[in-house]
Formats: structure tokens, sequence, C-alpha cells
């Protein structure tokens, strides 16, 4: 124990506090800066494009047959006789008291928009990954084990189908034979009509909402009408998701410490999953979580088809109807997004490998 | 077998009976009328603001007017609705509503000359995008408390200047014209909008309907007024569905799920048709298909060179193929169905004729560009007409754009030809033949940008003179006379090319009856509807 140590008063073989927490604060501010540098970069180019576009928004308020002064005054009011330098400072003050202003389509706060349709999205993404991690993992790992085999050749054969078919027509032929032929499931929409505003919103999952309000019947209608799209949207995850498991594990099954561990006599099923799947976790990760963010910013074409009402179409008829203010929300709340899935992948790359930290 | 393929087996056997018992409903209850419907274009349910299709809907089932269109008559035009009577001056500047006793707001308040003189001096106040249907009446923000008033059980409107009785009320019966509660709505005033922020999103009529829920891009729920004072209607709920594909609404229909599918496209109609149990009913739509040629154009003014261009388009041909079921063929700036409408379609593709009228304006090797919007069946007729023109030696570049792109150039009088649509703002005949023709002042200067004669720069002559008598002529039939001749010397001098009609195509349920979408003239109704 040094002098200094005795005068400080501290026990001996302990670090000070600021210590232990210096490091963990520095990730963090760094985390937080990097989160705001790329939010920023996104903002910016985000509200660039959407001012080259060639959408009108003033046309889109005041109407084709509009006189030419009130064209001007509406072009007026929106600021967009301003610098676009200056707009943009505008906006991005908006944006940091989380106004994202108000959706011409909807005379919603788009804020508001966005929370009535992201929990739709959230939660069709959330059961279409599960959906894809539960079958292409497995599928993924057998395929590697069996390389060569006709379980090798069948796993291949779906991915190939799920990466090239079109998800709309797809979509449509599970719409047409499930719902429309054998009705086994529930239509476009996400719940009958007699369910809708049945139970109170809670987190705007219905499923979720259904089981806290305890109204089972709810939750058996809102998850035939979720199945099919999740399905579909888990199919096209479990494509991508087999694929990468296949290759990552055909890349431990022939490496040194595998086959030492088999000559030393360890179980197949040990191997496999003890060893050579503990060390492609990280890598599944980053698989995972980049085809999360993928349906979490907004299967367009899936929400059309089944009439669900996502972030994917709200985005999409917000361009097609020059509501730039929706569009520029719902573009930050998906980068946003990304930024969060590329967080927690880092949180769990250093969980699961100590080299990381 | 081993433990974990049984568990695998017995999961899956689970889940396909859990799954296999999810069943649709065959059908959707008696009282209730299901419609899957775009409902993406509205914005706001005010009527003193709304003017998209989706949202017209709404807010006639919900809100009374002073007059309405009776959907089981519309060809009888206007009828008593909240004004039980009026009577006009003899100078026919002023027109005195008597109200109906006894009917009340959905919030229970008495309709009263009060609530209906306010409406129409706030629509004026607020200036919405579709003020203009009663500012055209010479209201202003500063008079209108003059010139729109109570007293007592009547409602006294003042115009500018004498017009046609008829079109007066027409205009009363579009969106605008809608009836709020006063009190409701000025209890929901925030910052002296006059509850326009509130009436977005909410409803305060006297309608056989009331607005139960609109989520955007998702649905729209009415509930029958039980006190409405044409009875409770048939239907107690009405649930607007937003699906945007076809091929989705089809399936609703045929599964049982909805009564009306309103955006079948050609395929899926034809395909509806064949089936039991379900019927196609068509309704002719306002909308209207035109090209127009630019009056600065040196060769594309000349009278031989428009005729020429009439007898360069293969209406037929458009209408029996690519827009079969969709549009029919019309020449004429009002629409079938309306006041004045006529049925007169003299062009027909005729190329010998075209190049015979070409050779007389000395017109050889003519290049020029049409603007159109992004849209398929614009595009296709474009195509069309690439072909057509070119038969007759003039080379047609198409170019495709968005709105802003297109719109504005042709707003800015830039482009040669402008292929577009045009839909009527109210149901009167004024709607139309105030912007194709009329344009008092043809100057650049003038910037009348919301005038289609102005940007098609067109100065009609005396066809502008003919427009603006036509609208203060009290006779009914010289009305419709004036109107019939204008469009006559419309079709054949103007730079205007008429095409086709819109046709609205609903597939309906068997059971489902009376069911309108409104025609051209107004909207869809739905307290008529029975199953």
């Amino acid at each position: 124990m040094s002098a200094q140590d005795m005068s400080n008063g501290r026990r001996p073989g302990r670090a000070p506090l600021s210590h232990a927490l210096w490091p963990l604060l520095k990730t963090t501010l760094r985390t937080l800066g990097s989160v705001a540098v790329t939010l920023l970069g996104l903002l910016f180019v985000t509200f660039i494009i959407a001012r080259v576009m060639p959408i009108d928004p003033v046309l889109a308020i005041v109407g084709e047959r509009a006189s030419q002064s009130t064209y001007d005054a509406v072009y007026h009011q929106l600021g967009l006789d301003k610098p676009l330098i200056v707009q943009f400072f505008y906006y991005l003050w908006d944006v940091l008291h989380l106004d994202f202003g108000t959706s011409l389509l909807t005379a919603h706060p788009v804020s508001q928009d966005i929370a009535r349709v992201f929990p739709a999205t959230l939660e069709l993404a959330t059961l279409g990954i599960t959906i894809g991690i539960l079958f292409g993992v497995p599928l993924g790992v057998l395929a590697a084990v069996r390389k060569g085999s006709w379980i090798d050749q069948i796993a291949r054969v779906v991915a190939l189908i799920g990466y090239s078919m079109p998800i709309f027509w797809l979509g449509l032929m599970g719409l047409l034979v499930f719902y429309g032929v054998l009705g086994w499931v529930g239509g476009p929409g996400r719940v009958g009509i007699f369910y809708a505003d049945v139970v109170p919103p809670v987190t705007g999952m219905i499923l979720l909402d259904s089981l806290i309000d305890g109204n089972l019947e709810v939750f058996r209608d809102a998850f035939s009408h979720i199945i099919l799209p999740a399905s579909l949207l888990g199919y096209y995850s479990l494509a991508y998701i087999s694929r990468m498991t296949r290759s990552f594990m055909l890349e431990q099954l022939s490496a040194e410490y595998v086959t030492t561990a088999r000559v030393k006599g360890m179980s197949e099923w040990h191997v496999i999953w003890r060893h050579a799947f503990r060390n492609i976790r990280v890598q599944l990760i980053t698989v995972i979580a980049l085809s999360y963010a993928g349906l979490l910013e907004g299967s367009v074409l899936t929400e059309i088809i089944f009439s669900w009402p996502g972030i994917g179409s709200y985005i999409t008829t917000a361009l097609l109807s020059a509501d730039m203010s929706a569009v520029l929300g719902g573009t930050v709340v998906v980068g946003l997004i990304f930024i969060l899935l590329n967080i927690f992948s880092d949180l769990l790359y250093k969980i699961f490998d100590p080299r990381a930290k | 077998m081993n433990v974990m393929n049984r568990l695998l087996c017995g999961a899956a056997l689970g889940l396909a009976v859990s799954v296999s018992s999810f069943g649709a409903w065959a059908e959707t209850p008696a009282n209730m009328l299901v419609i899957a419907h775009r409902i993406d274009d509205i914005t706001t349910l005010d009527p003193a603001e709304s003017f998209e299709f989706a949202g017209s809907d709404v807010s006639r089932n919900v809100y009374g007017r002073l007059v309405y269109l009776d959907p089981a008559d519309l060809s009888a035009g206007y009828k008593p609705d909240l004004a039980e009577s009026w009577e006009v001056s003899e100078d026919g500047m002023t027109i005195t509503f008597t109200m109906r006793e006894g009917v009340k707001f959905h919030s229970g308040n008495p309709v009263r000359a009060e609530d209906a003189a306010f409406s129409l001096q706030r629509a004026v106040i607020l200036n919405k995008t579709p003020a203009f249907i009663l500012t055209q009446f010479g209201f202003t923000p500063e008079n209108v408390a003059e010139t729109i008033k109570a007293e007592g059980n009547k409602l006294i409107i003042t115009t500018d200047k004498k017009y046609a009785t008829s079109f007066v009320l027409n205009c009363l019966t579009a969106t605008i014209g809608g009836i709020v509660d006063m009190e409701l709505v000025m209890a929901n005033e925030v910052d002296g909008d006059m509850g326009n922020t509130w009436l977005k999103t909410n409803s305060a009529g006297s309608g056989p309907y009331t607005l139960g829920s609109w989520k955007p891009n998702e649905s729209v729920t009415l509930v029958s007024n039980p006190d409405y004072y044409g009875g409770a209607p048939a239907m107690e709920r009405v649930i607007v569905r937003h699906v945007i594909e076809s091929a989705s609404q089809r399936l609703l229909l045929e599964r049982g799920d909805i009564d009306i599918a309103r955006n079948l496209n050609p395929e899926d109609i034809a395909g509806v048709m064949e089936m039991d149990g379900l019927k196609v009913e068509d309704e002719l739509k306002g909308r209207l298909m035109y090209i127009a040629l630019n009056g600065n154009h040196p060769v594309l003014s000349k009278p031989e060179v428009r005729q020429a261009f009439k007898y360069l388009i293969d209406y037929e041909g458009m209408q029996n193929s690519f827009l079969k079921g969709q549009y029919t063929i019309h020449q004429n700036f009002l629409p079938a169905t309306y006041l004045g409408a006529s049925d007169e379609n003299p062009f027909s593709l005729n190329i010998e004729k075209a190049k015979a009228l070409l050779a007389e304006a000395g017109v050889e090797g003519l290049e020029i560009e049409a603007g159109v919007r992004e849209a398929q069946e614009r595009i296709e007729i474009a195509q069309s007409l690439q072909n057509t023109l070119a038969q007759a030696g003039i080379k047609l570049n198409i170019t495709v754009g968005t709105a802003k792109q297109i719109l504005g150039r042709f707003r800015a009088r830039d482009l040669d030809v402008y292929l577009g649509a045009w839909g009527p703002d109210y149901p009167d005949p004024q709607t139309n033949a105030g912007t194709f023709a009329y344009n008092p002042d043809n100057s650049d200067a003038a910037n009348a940008t919301g005038l289609l004669a102005w940007r098609t720069a067109w100065n009609p002559g005396d066809l502008t003179e003919k427009t603006a008598a036509a609208v203060t002529e009290t006779d009914r039939d010289t009305r419709i006379k004036m109107y019939q001749d204008i469009q006559a010397e419309f079709r054949e001098t103007s730079p205007f090319a008429i095409m086709f009609q819109q046709i609205e195509q609903s597939a309906l349920q068997e059971n489902v009856m009376n069911f309108s979408t409104g025609q051209a003239v107004t909207s869809a109704a739905y307290w008529q509807v029975t199953k």
C-alpha cells in the first residue's frame, strides 16, 4: 500500500469508482457521439434528397387548380423560399424537439402517425424474423453437416426460391391458397372487422394487446391474420439466414479443433452445437440483425398485399403524395432503427465474444 | 421414432389443427356494409376543407346540407335537405331558405339557421382549397356577416350579382355545403381556427351517419344515426377498409368478407362477372381525359391543325383495348349526367381527313413534345397518339414525369401538348365551362394558372362571354341549351380534344341493393343501401 493510498483512506486492492466508470462512460459517450453524427448525416441527406426530388409539396397542398397567388402563398408559408441550408436548420430544430411536422395525408402529427404504424410493422417483422431464425438456422446447420446430401439440396432449393421469387407473387398466391381456397387464415388486414377496436391499444401490437386484455378470441383472430404475411417474411429471412448459417458452419466444421473434438470421441451433437455453432454466433448476429432491420424498415409490397398499415406503406404512400414531412419522419425512424440494431449487435458481440471487449 | 421426431410431428399436427380452425366469416352481417376502397386520399374530414374523393364520401353521409342530390334519383338535381324550401328575390340575388324543423345534430343540438349561416361563413373565412366554390358568388371574409345571415328560422344569402339559382344551389350540394354543429365546433376551437383542427379528424353533422372512427390508410367506420330525419339507415354500421391491391379486394369479396369492392382492375372485374353471387355495377364518373395543344405554338395554334388532331385520335381502339370498362368515349367538357351535357361525339380516327387538314394548313414534318404524368393509362394513351400522329407525318416525343415536372410546365405554358385528366369540382356545369371555355385575359401577365384555357394559351373569344352569361341564366332549359351551344363551338374550335369519360365499376355481393357511388355529380351514399 502506497502512502498516497493510505492518505486517501481507500481500501487496498480496489480501483477508485471513477476509474471503473470511466471506460463505461467513454464507451457510452463514444456511442452517443457516433449515433448523433450518423443521425445528423441521415437527416441532412434525407432532407436534401426530399428537396431535390421532382415532387411538389405545394401542389400537394393547394391542388392543381389553384391560382398562382395561392400557390405562392403556400410556398412562402412552407418556407420553401428560404435558402436550403436555412430550411434544413429549421427542420433540424423541429426534429430536436421531436416535431416532425404534420402529415398532409392524415392531418395528424407525423410522430403520432409513426407511433400508430410502427407497432404494426414491429409485430409483423418480429414474428417474421422469429420464423426465419427458428427454421433458417437449423436448416443451415443441417445443410452444412449433411453437405451434398438431399437435405442440403432441399435447403438450397428452398433458399433459391426465397431469393428469386417475387414477394408480390408469392404473397398473392399465399392469400389465394390459404385464405381464398382453404380458408385457413384470415384475409388482408390486421384483424377481422368484428374485432377491430375491441381491445384497448397499449403497445399498438394487437397480439400483445389482446393478451394483456386477456381476450383470446381477438388473439386468435389477429394471429390468423398475421401468420401468413409473417410466414412470408419469415421465409425470405429464412432463405438468407439458412444460406449464411450453412456457409459459416462449413468453415467451422473444416477447422482443426472440430477434428480434434471428434477424435476425442465427443458426440456429434456436442461437436456441432457446443463447439462449431458457438463460434458462428457473432457472425450470425450480424446476419439476423440486418435481416430484422430490413423487415422493420417495412416490407412495402407485403404490407400492400395484406393491407397491413405499417411504416413501409406509410412512407411509400407519403412519398407518392408528396407528403414530405411524413417521408422525412419515417426515414429518420428507419435510420434510427438501423443504428439501434447496430448498437444492439455490438453489445451482443461483447457478450458472445470476449475478444470484442 | 426418437423423442425429437415425435415432438416435431406433434407440434406440426397441433399447428395444422389450430390454424385450420381459423375460419373466415362466410358473409358480413345483414345490418353492416363493408367496403374495400382506396381511402389514402383523405387528408381532412372538415367539410370546409375536404376536397378529395374518399373524404367526400364520408362527408356526404355524415353532414346534412341545405339541398342535396338524391342517390335514388340523381338526374332530378338538387332537392330540399336541411332547408325545407327556398325563395329567390326578384333581382335574383337573394335566396331565403326556410330551415326544416325538428332536425338534430348527432350531438343532440338542434339544427338552426344560425348553424347553417355559421357553416357557410366559416368556409369562406377559413378560405381552404374548396372555398372558391362559395367565394365565386362574391362572399368574402369581410362581407359574410352581411351576405350570409340567419333570421329566425330563415337563412338568407345574398350574392354579388344575379346568378342562375341552379348554379348557386348546385354548389351548395358540394362537400363545402355541409352544415356543422356551431356549438360543438366552437367548443373545440383552438387559436381562432374555428374548430378546423378538431374537425379534420372528428365530425359534427346531422346526416344519416356519424363518424365512428377514421384510421388514416386503414379504415373509416360510420355508425348510423337513429334520429336521422329521413329515417334510420338500414345499414347500422359502414366500414370502409383501405385495401390497395385489386387482387386482395377481389379475394375479400369472393370470401364474403366484404360487400363491395370499388377498385378492381379490368381483369378482376372480368373474373367477378363470372362468379355466382356477385355482380358488377357501372357508373359514369366526372373525370375526363383530354389533350391540350399550346396556343403559343406557331403550328398548333392553326385551326386546321387543331381539327386534324381531333381526327388523329384512335378513340374506339383505346376504348376497346386498354381502357375497356374504365373509360368511354366522350368529346365534350361537361361529363355525361351533368346539367347541359352533350352526347355528341363527332370525331373518330380518320387519317386521310387529318392529312388533308394538315396540308391545308401547310404543315410538314412537324415534331412536337407531349407532357404526360406517370400514370399507366395516360402513358398508353400517349403511345397510341404517338402512333396515329406518325401516320400523318407528325413526330410526337413523349415526356413522362411527375406532377411537379409536367403540371409545372403546363401551368407555365411550356408544353406543346399536354395529356391530362380533369374532374369537376362541384355538380354544376360552370365547374368545367369556367375553366375550359373561359379566359378573359390570355396575356402572360394575367397568370391565370387556375384556368385550363389560359394554361393552353387560348383565347376562347366569344365563348368567354357566353360562359359568363350561362351562369346568370335563371331558366333551366335555356341554360341547358346555352351549355350545349357552347360545347358545340368548343368541340370545333378549341385546342382541347376531350377524349374519354371515366367509368367506375364496383363489384358487389348480389344481395347489396341501391348502392350509389354518386356518378359524376356527387359522392357515394350509403343510407339507402339494403341487403
